[in-house]
């Protein structure tokens, strides 16, 4: 870990040097706006917090020095094709590695769960001891509750430290985008594999993978119940959400008869738990070829109703599994769903009111490219329109909690980063807690009611002069002194206070300790926005 | 929105987060209020309000029925028909009594999924079950819309985030009250901080936000003054009740708070166990409101409790009960009318075996859109137009409550 970290920042630091001289002498610091077709001219210190806040999880001494080493272009390059898997700091690997969910596949895991289910059952049945059974279904309860809670764990890891910033970024949109929650009890178990295997591989890939993705996984079939969607017992829930939230959107000209319909073409759509080369369920010989397993997902001929649909004003002309597909590829080709994830991007990119010029460039990207998450995310950050609007975008709590955090310790690994998804918690965004598939919304006034605010203050406050919970092995165990990290001394928050308004610089001036600087500087409503 | 006077005197003043102000413009204390307690994870009603005429509830509960009355441990008689549970003597049934209680039995939703998660979800919605449901707006939210000419109609969520029912366009309020106070930023930083944002969009939210916290803090304050003169001090729900209460008494009119903790599948308990430790809170919770409330706001407040379902009225092999269907919502309020007041409620039947809902849990009779809305267009006046925007397509029926 030692060396890897050192030979970062050595040579960043080098670049770092003969950037920044070269800024000062060819850009006026307070340049307004990047320039359009994003050339490889040096940026203000400004403006590099500011992309680096918009494109990663907040901006830090280290990565500022990383783009003036790489030059925009170059390091927007990387961040849409990142290196897989992307190599964190060493610490943060190796409390990634030591997660049951990292060491245990999927497979072991639900047998393992299934096999404790079944225990307590027994136990009940059988009248062992008084309360036998109902100690061994908390044991279950409470695992997994832990898988759950190490999913966030590592979620919040990547974010802090993946160089894959945008990556992780997208992860997290997408994962909100294809929102399943942890509310409903069965995703506990799944959700750590939903978003490694189903989000984040492609989450600046393909739209009609990604889409196709979720469609197939155990923790989307379970919690918008597809998994009980059978002819003769049609499930609407995950085919009307298939439309409204995760591709078409609501108004955009599907009728009820299209919903319907996809929900007949969704039948026998499903997953199961038996072994993988377990033989399949007894078919029609003539429905035999159209059995499919691969890994959980299983289409299931006898559950799926064959009879011909029209979608979107056109008959589907495929049957069984292949229907879905046809019926996919319509509903992802349809400009609706172009339109619908472009602005879906740009708000959560830019502002809750992108202009509609940007939308345009973006869902026209999203067209050419047949859903490239990349190229349509490179329309989008490079658009002359997103260049000048920036601090437009109001932070989700996901965004403020993380970018202090980033800000404050940069690449040095929390050892315990449960504080971090409590402050979170905290702030009205717990990860994996959106109940409904709607996934939560962005725009500001979502997160800037007066209890927020009064929350987000008080979150600042505990960061500003407590956050060495971040470092400690136990619970427990004192906090190193000082508890807090010195913000001024970063070079990201010289820059960014050197913009501000006269009122929050005065606050600034008015602190009496480094934990007062800290909180104002956390509180400050340039610190809202990104 | 229109805010209450003090909060929006708080917005235009930066820094006038004060005790008088906020104090100035109190609601009246005529102002309807409404508090709405959500019992999280499926109460077991049978438990609380016990059918003491039926037979086939002591058959079909042989470990954890509640005793008929005058038996050890027995209900507490309510009438001929229905006992309270005992743990209530202290806090419900003297409000019962003095007829500022009310139950409605075989209420709920008509939604069947039996999923906790679907159930409370679809009840904050508030919307039809066959349509489509529009996840950003819940029915509190849509109350508040509704209310929003009324110059001091000023609605809280007391909890750590706005629950469904309270989200939506209308601007709401959230605050818990159980860790108030708690390594937060103290008056003088709070002031620094408002300064920073003096003139900006976000200036009325940020003072409204410290000057709530301030509220609440006061309210603390209070508490520990009577602590100090050997006042029992509260815990649980009983604390968060109480600060609520001084909240609602001084400032809010419109309130929200969920109470988590009762899906009972194993050892619920009978007169004593979970179960009733669980009710024994809640009950002393809420006659700490009333109380706290004072003579004349208590008259003009009502609160709701309600949870997503009921549970299965026979027991289970773990001596607990399993997701059900009705259930029995609770109404409190110094102003309940004679009808209602001491009273069972509502739509009723007999409570045997032939008359279960799929031969496992009671009906629903009572919709809780229907109840709801009725009790909300006698609080407030709504007229038929404004009751669809709360409940739109909702059957009101007017259980004449107030």
């Amino acid at each position: 870990m030692r060396s890897y970290r050192l030979l970062t920042l050595s040579a960043a630091a080098l670049a770092g040097t003969l950037w920044l001289s070269a800024c000062a002498s060819h850009v006026p610091p307070d340049a307004a706006s990047i320039p359009a077709a994003l050339p490889d001219t040096p940026l203000s210190a400004a403006q590099r917090q500011q992309w680096l806040d918009r494109v990663s999880w907040g901006a830090s001494d280290s990565a500022d020095r990383q783009l003036q080493r790489l030059g925009l272009q170059r390091w927007l390059d990387e961040q849409l094709a990142p290196r897989q898997p992307p190599r964190l700091p060493e610490p943060a690997q190796q409390h990634i590695a030591a997660l049951e969910i990292s060491q245990r596949s999927m497979e072991d895991l639900q047998r393992g769960i299934a096999a404790q289910r079944q225990a307590a059952r027994t136990a009940t049945e059988q009248g062992q001891g008084e309360g036998e059974g109902a100690r061994l279904r908390q044991e279950v309860q409470s695992h997994l509750n832990q898988l759950a809670a190490q999913a966030q764990q590592r979620q919040v890891l990547r974010a802090l430290y993946s160089p894959a910033q945008l990556q992780e970024q997208m992860t997290w949109f997408w994962m909100n985008h294809f929102n399943v929650s942890t509310r409903k009890a069965e995703t506990r178990l799944w959700i750590g594999d939903y978003e490694e295997r189903a989000i984040r591989p492609h989450a600046l890939g393909n739209f009609r993978s990604l889409l196709e993705a979720s469609m197939r996984h155990p923790a989307m079939l379970l919690y918008l119940d597809n998994a009980s969607n059978a002819k003769g017992h049609i499930n609407e829930n995950y085919a009307r959400e298939l439309l409204e939230l995760h591709t078409m959107g609501v108004g955009s000209g599907y009728t009820q008869a299209d919903v319907q319909a996809m929900a007949h073409v969704l039948t026998g759509v499903g997953f199961s738990t038996r072994d993988a080369d377990a033989p399949p369920p007894r078919l029609p010989p003539a429905l035999q070829a159209d059995y499919r397993r691969e890994g959980f997902f299983e289409f299931n001929p006898n559950r799926h109703d064959y009879a011909p649909q029209v979608l979107l004003g056109q008959p589907l002309r495929a049957k069984g599994l292949a229907a879905v597909d046809e019926a996919l590829d319509r509903i992802v080709a349809s400009p609706a769903t172009a339109q619908f994830i472009a602005r879906k991007l740009a708000v959560f990119f830019i502002s809750d009111n992108p202009p509609p010029a940007l939308v345009q460039r973006t869902a026209a990207a999203f067209a050419r490219s047949h859903g490239d998450i990349a190229a349509t995310l490179r329309s989008l950050l490079t658009a002359p329109e997103a260049l000048a609007q920036q601090g437009q975008r109001f932070k989700d709590p996901m965004h403020y909690v993380l970018g202090a955090v980033r800000l404050g310790y940069d690449e040095r690994v929390a050892s315990d980063v449960r504080p971090v998804i409590g402050w979170i918690n905290r702030l009205g965004q717990p990860i994996y807690g959106h109940e409904t598939p709607d996934g939560y919304p962005a725009s500001q006034s979502d997160w800037a009611s007066s209890g927020q605010m009064a929350a987000r203050f008080d979150v600042a406050r505990q960061i500003a002069t407590r956050s060495a919970v971040l470092f400690r092995a136990e619970p427990q165990a004192p906090l190193e002194q000082p508890p807090y990290p010195d913000l001024a001394q970063r070079a990201t928050a010289q820059a960014r206070v050197a913009q501000w308004s006269a009122a929050s610089r005065e606050a600034l001036a008015k602190a009496r300790n480094v934990p007062d600087w800290n909180t104002y500087f956390l509180s400050a409503p340039e610190m809202m926005v990104r | 929105m229109q805010r209450r006077h003090f909060l929006s005197a708080a917005a235009s003043l930066p820094l006038a987060f004060s005790l008088a102000r906020a104090r100035a413009a109190a609601p009246r204390s005529d102002t309807p209020r409404f508090l709405l307690v959500f019992l999280r994870g499926a109460y077991d009603s049978n438990s609380l309000l016990v059918p003491t005429h039926s037979d086939f509830y002591y058959e079909a509960r042989p470990t954890i029925a509640i005793p008929r009355p005058g038996e050890a441990n027995g209900a507490l008689p309510l009438d001929a028909r229905w006992g309270l549970h005992p743990a209530m003597e202290g806090s419900v049934l003297p409000l019962w009594q003095s007829r500022q209680a009310c139950f409605v039995p075989f209420a709920g939703s008509d939604d069947l999924s039996r999923s906790h998660f679907e159930t409370q979800d679809s009840i904050e919605l508030g919307q039809p079950l066959d349509a489509h449901q529009n996840f950003r707006t819940g029915f509190m939210n849509r109350l508040a819309q509704t209310l929003q000419g009324r110059s001091d109609l000023a609605p809280m969520a007391f909890t750590a985030q706005l629950p469904l029912c309270m989200r939506g366009p209308a601007r709401i309020a959230n605050t818990a009250l159980a860790n108030v106070g708690k390594g937060g930023v103290d008056a003088n930083r709070s002031r620094a901080i408002a300064a920073m944002y003096a003139g900006t969009a976000l200036a009325p939210a940020v003072n409204e936000g410290f000057a709530v916290r301030e509220a609440v803090l006061r309210g603390m304050q209070e508490e520990m003054d009577k602590a100090g003169r050997d006042a029992i001090s509260a815990k649980g729900f009983s604390l968060v009740a109480q600060r609520m209460a001084t909240l609602m008494r001084d400032q809010f009119d419109l309130g929200f708070v969920d109470v988590g903790g009762w899906d009972t599948h194993v050892n619920q308990g009978n007169a004593s166990g979970n179960l009733a430790n669980r009710l024994d809170d809640l009950g002393r919770g809420l006659a700490a409101f009333a109380q706290e409330m004072g003579p004349e706001p208590w008259r003009h407040t009502v609160v709701a409790v309600i949870s997503e379902f009921g549970r299965t009225f026979r027991e289970n092999g773990n001596k607990g009960t399993d997701h059900g269907h009705g259930t029995a919502y609770w109404m409190l309020g110094g102003g309940l009318s004679a009808q209602a007041g001491g009273r069972i409620v509502g739509e009723q039947m007999d409570v045997s075996e032939a008359h279960l809902f799929q031969n496992r849990d009671y009906p629903v009779l009572n919709e809780y859109r229907s109840v709801l809305g009725g009790l909300f267009a006698r609080m407030y006046g709504l007229s038929p137009a404004q009751l669809q925007q709360v409940f739109p397509q909702a059957q009101v029926k007017d259980l004449r409550l107030v």
